[in-house]
């Protein structure tokens, strides 16, 4: 059934990389239960905007749960208080009338917030454009059944390529470490036959990469994969892990 | 004008091949002294952008988002077609392009459908070496379903998340040609000029969304890939920055925009809930395949679902076509839904809702069957409504999901600009007017691997021109022109909100040019529309500056487009006086309420012509041959 509910919101508010923000306490009335959390954020700022004042920044895109532009650490928790949900699918009805809700970005060394709740995610990409990827050219591919992938390897493969990219993970991290989503992209890759020729190269330039991008290391908290929206598992960083040693130990890569 | 779409000569089959063979090249050495600009990161941009720069070109690419990793193309659930006949069921090119062409209700061109039948093998082939993760079989080989009716299995698919996995397959190359230093990437710009010299495209210009600066970049090529218009009616299936003020830029600076009116309304969506909805949510057609629709028999009953006994329900679909049922065509699904909404039998809150109900097929095949089947979409479906489809029915309502029309191009994928190319959704070249499930992705990654890369070589050997830099005339006009629109948005500081302004257009299209129209209310709506573009420019209110990142400001940009673009649609509209795919014009039907076309008078693409602001726009008709396929009448009694 829809209610409405009242809140009190609490977001966080900074105008720039370099200056200096805070918390401002909002006022939403109404808000129905059928609405979701982007859409709640939608109605404040339509109000801000009548009242002469800047709306709240926030990323978001395609309110279906799969872009991985969206998300704010909402009472603590990254994507908010539903497992396996990310901000744009969680819905109002998860909140009771009276609650007071802070909405703050994602807080890492190597997350700059840019405004508001926006936060500069491009340090995920340069990850990616370590070792992301296979190295092939367009043109000139096998046929796409002359290599056979056994399902269960195809299955654990999707299971890691399923990441958004959303950054979560470090938002929940006690050490802002990228490790989940750094790994995500390695086992995806190592599980393949077309991935293995470049695996050791890949989680070497992968790791190191992302080390230097100012991300901690991993201390097996698990909040990364609890606050995961795609519910990816630390199995694949212990494979990572595996596929760094064995690259390190056993590997002409340096 | 007259439009010369450069389809080659010789039999269908051969005439990629020969075109191919026909076209310039550019030496090796010589590519890296050219600079191409991709505007766009889904599938085609990405894509294009990976391929060109493989090749040797120098590219940059600009995307709207924070990431190239994050476009539309990434919520396509279903799957990608290909004819590589893996099932044995006797699928080939040829099918797959006379599905493609039928499906269209035969407005495309057979040259073109045909080449993206005879690719559709290579993706897969491209996707596989890159690592996509497509669902296998126990041994190993790849696996297909049938999809959208087809009655072959050709569509390739990675769970629900196919468009994800392609999307990322794309991203991975484009990420190491950025690492390689050949592709610059541009993240969070907005496109809103092409510049053009001598009637040639040769740059861009952008804000930066960050910062808010209006930048220039100059290049010998431009590559629009930018997708499609559907949020000109505010709620679509697209994501929210989704837009059409590149395409509706480079139409004012003399690209021709193809067919705007044909529009695609997907049946099986999850139904507007509020006033505050801010967007909308597809789900699987595949649902039909199980799930009966009805509605109650009474208009205005309001008892719930379990409340209403089998005699007062109307399972209307399958009452109206007994052949096939439920499954009739997205086209035929969603103005259905529509005409018993409109006779007041809408369930729901907003009475703007059809049942889907799973009862019979629960009891029919157990509940263990279903949810091995739909089990995800349930359960997406329960975190959106709260609502349990194994108890009780499902509430759908169709949706707008996809753009058929687009900026004209040739069999190059040249616009009418030289040296503008456009591809994916932003063209208007493959679906006619009405797209089959499944081939969208297939169409956005054609045209990225596998075409630009040979057709953009033919354009920039056959052509030497003097390399130019962003302090050209041309580029400083441009910037001049776009800084006074930023300063006038802000400077008007009127009483309602820029999405107060979009709800408004969209509940204009949506109500007369929508699902169903009729020329009265294209006419109406037409009218609306210059009112509301009219209040728009004295009473907008755009909040914060234009010089640091403003989200009301982008909107707004892009607002004031879609006021223009949405009556081009309506012109779009009353001009094609006849019903086929996506256009269905309440005037021309047959006795049986299905979509009449009108092969002798309007067997062509419509390509419209800016000719100022406020001027009527001309229109070039480019006529579409058929010397491979017969013309039919689709029916599905």
């Amino acid at each position: 059934m829809t209610k409405t509910l009242n809140l009190t919101l609490k977001v966080w508010r900074q105008k720039g990389q370099n200056s200096k923000g805070g918390l401002e306490t909002y006022h939403a009335k109404n808000i129905s239960s059928d609405m979701s959390f982007l859409e709640m954020i939608d109605v404040i700022n339509e109000q801000l905007t009548l009242d002469g004042m800047e709306p709240i920044a926030f990323d978001h895109d395609c309110r279906e749960g799969i872009c991985g532009m969206c998300g704010t650490v909402v009472n603590g928790r990254p994507h908010g208080p539903e497992k396996g949900t990310t901000l744009c699918q969680l819905h109002m009805r998860h909140f009771s009338d009276g609650d007071t809700i802070v909405v703050e970005p994602w807080r890492s060394r190597a997350f700059k917030v840019i405004k508001d709740l926006v936060v500069d995610r491009s340090s995920l990409d340069k990850i990616i454009q370590a070792g992301g990827y296979i190295s092939v050219n367009t043109g000139g591919a096998p046929d796409s059944n002359a290599i056979l992938i056994p399902q269960e390897i195809a299955e654990k493969a999707m299971d890691a390529a399923a990441c958004i990219g959303c950054g979560a993970c470090v938002a929940a991290c006690p050490n802002a470490s990228a490790m989940l989503f750094t790994s995500a992209k390695i086992s995806q890759l190592a599980l393949l036959p077309q991935g293995k020729p470049e695996a050791a190269k890949r989680a070497m330039e992968m790791v190191r990469t992302m080390d230097g991008l100012g991300f901690g290391n991993c201390t097996n908290e698990r909040e990364c994969e609890a606050e995961c929206p795609k519910e990816i598992s630390i199995v694949n960083i212990a494979r990572m892990n595996r596929e760094f040693f064995k690259a390190s130990f056993f590997s002409e890569v340096k | 004008m007259r439009l010369d779409a450069k389809i080659p000569g010789g039999p269908l089959a051969e005439k990629w091949d020969r075109h191919r063979f026909e076209l310039k090249l550019v030496n090796p050495a010589n590519k890296r002294k050219f600079e191409i600009i991709v505007v766009g990161t889904g599938l085609a941009g990405g894509s294009a952008s990976a391929s060109l720069a493989e090749l040797g070109y120098n590219v940059k690419t600009f995307c709207i988002q924070d990431s190239p990793r994050r476009a539309h193309s990434i919520a396509a659930q279903g799957g990608i077609n290909a004819s590589k006949n893996y099932q044995n069921d006797g699928d080939s090119d040829w099918r797959l392009f006379y599905d493609t062409v039928k499906g269209g209700d035969f407005r495309s061109r057979e040259a073109n459908v045909y080449r993206l039948a005879q690719l559709s093998g290579n993706i897969i082939d491209q996707c596989v070496a890159q690592g996509v993760p497509f669902a296998r079989e126990y041994g190993g080989q790849l696996a297909n379903r049938s999809f959208g009716g087809a009655q072959v299995s050709r569509t390739f698919y990675a769970r629900g998340q196919t468009g994800q996995q392609l999307l990322l397959g794309a991203y991975s190359a484009l990420s190491r040609q950025i690492a390689a230093g050949k592709v610059t990437m541009y993240p969070r710009r907005e496109m809103l000029d092409v510049v053009v010299v001598d009637g040639q495209a040769r740059g861009i210009v952008v804000r930066n969304l960050v910062t808010g600066e209006i930048e220039k970049y100059a290049a010998d090529a431009v590559v629009l890939a930018t997708g499609g218009y559907a949020n000109v009616f505010f709620l679509s299936t697209n994501a929210m920055a989704s837009n059409v003020t590149a395409a509706y830029r480079a139409y004012k600076k003399g690209a021709f925009f193809a067919n705007p009116c044909f529009t695609q309304i997907h049946p099986t969506c999850i139904p507007v809930h509020g006033a505050y909805q801010s967007k909308l949510t597809l789900m699987s057609e595949s649902l039909r395949n199980d799930g009966r629709v009805w509605v109650p028999k009474k208009p205005g009953d309001k008892r719930s679902p379990s409340q209403i006994p089998e005699p007062e329900r109307d399972y209307y679909l399958e009452n109206k076509y007994p052949s096939f049922g439920n499954l009739v065509p997205r086209d035929v699904a969603s103005r259905n839904a529509k005409e018993q909404c409109d006779t007041g039998k809408g369930v729901g809150e907003t009475g703007l809702a059809v049942y889907l109900d799973f009862a019979d097929a629960i009891k029919r095949d157990g509940k263990e069957v279903i949810a091995k089947k739909y089990g995800n979409l349930f359960q997406m479906y329960e975190k959106i409504t709260a609502d349990n489809p194994y108890e009780t029915p499902m509430m759908i309502y169709p949706a707008v999901h996809y753009t058929m029309g687009g900026l004209w191009v040739d069999y190059n994928l040249m616009s009418t600009i030289d040296g503008l190319f456009v591809l994916g959704e932003a063209n208007f070249s493959d679906h006619g007017a009405n797209r089959l499930g499944a081939s969208a992705l297939m169409q956005g990654l054609a045209d990225g691997y596998f075409i630009i890369p040979y057709t953009i070589g033919g354009y920039l050997a056959g052509n030497t021109k003097k390399k130019i830099t962003t302090e050209h005339p041309a580029f400083n006009e441009s910037l001049a022109q776009i800084d006074s629109q930023v300063k006038r948005l802000l400077s008007i500081n009127g009483k309602r909100t820029v999405d107060d302004f979009h709800r408004q257009l969209g509940n204009i299209l949506w109500e007369y040019c929508g699902m169903s129209r009729n020329d009265a209310g294209l006419e109406k709506a037409r009218g609306l529309i210059r009112d509301l573009r009219g209040e728009f420019w004295e009473n907008v209110l755009v909040p914060g500056s234009g010089s640091d990142f403003n989200q009301s400001l982008e909107r707004a940009g892009r607002v004031a487009d879609f006021l223009e673009f949405g009556e081009l649609m309506i012109i779009d509209a009353l001009t094609r006086r006849e019903s086929c795919g996506g256009h269905f014009n309440e005037g021309h039907q047959t006795e049986e309420s299905e979509a009449m076309r009108d092969d002798e008078n309007f067997c062509h693409v419509s390509a419209w012509e800016y000719a100022g602001l406020e001027k009527e726009p001309l229109l070039n008709k480019e006529p579409l041959v058929f010397e491979n396929v017969k013309l039919s009448q689709r029916s599905y009694k």
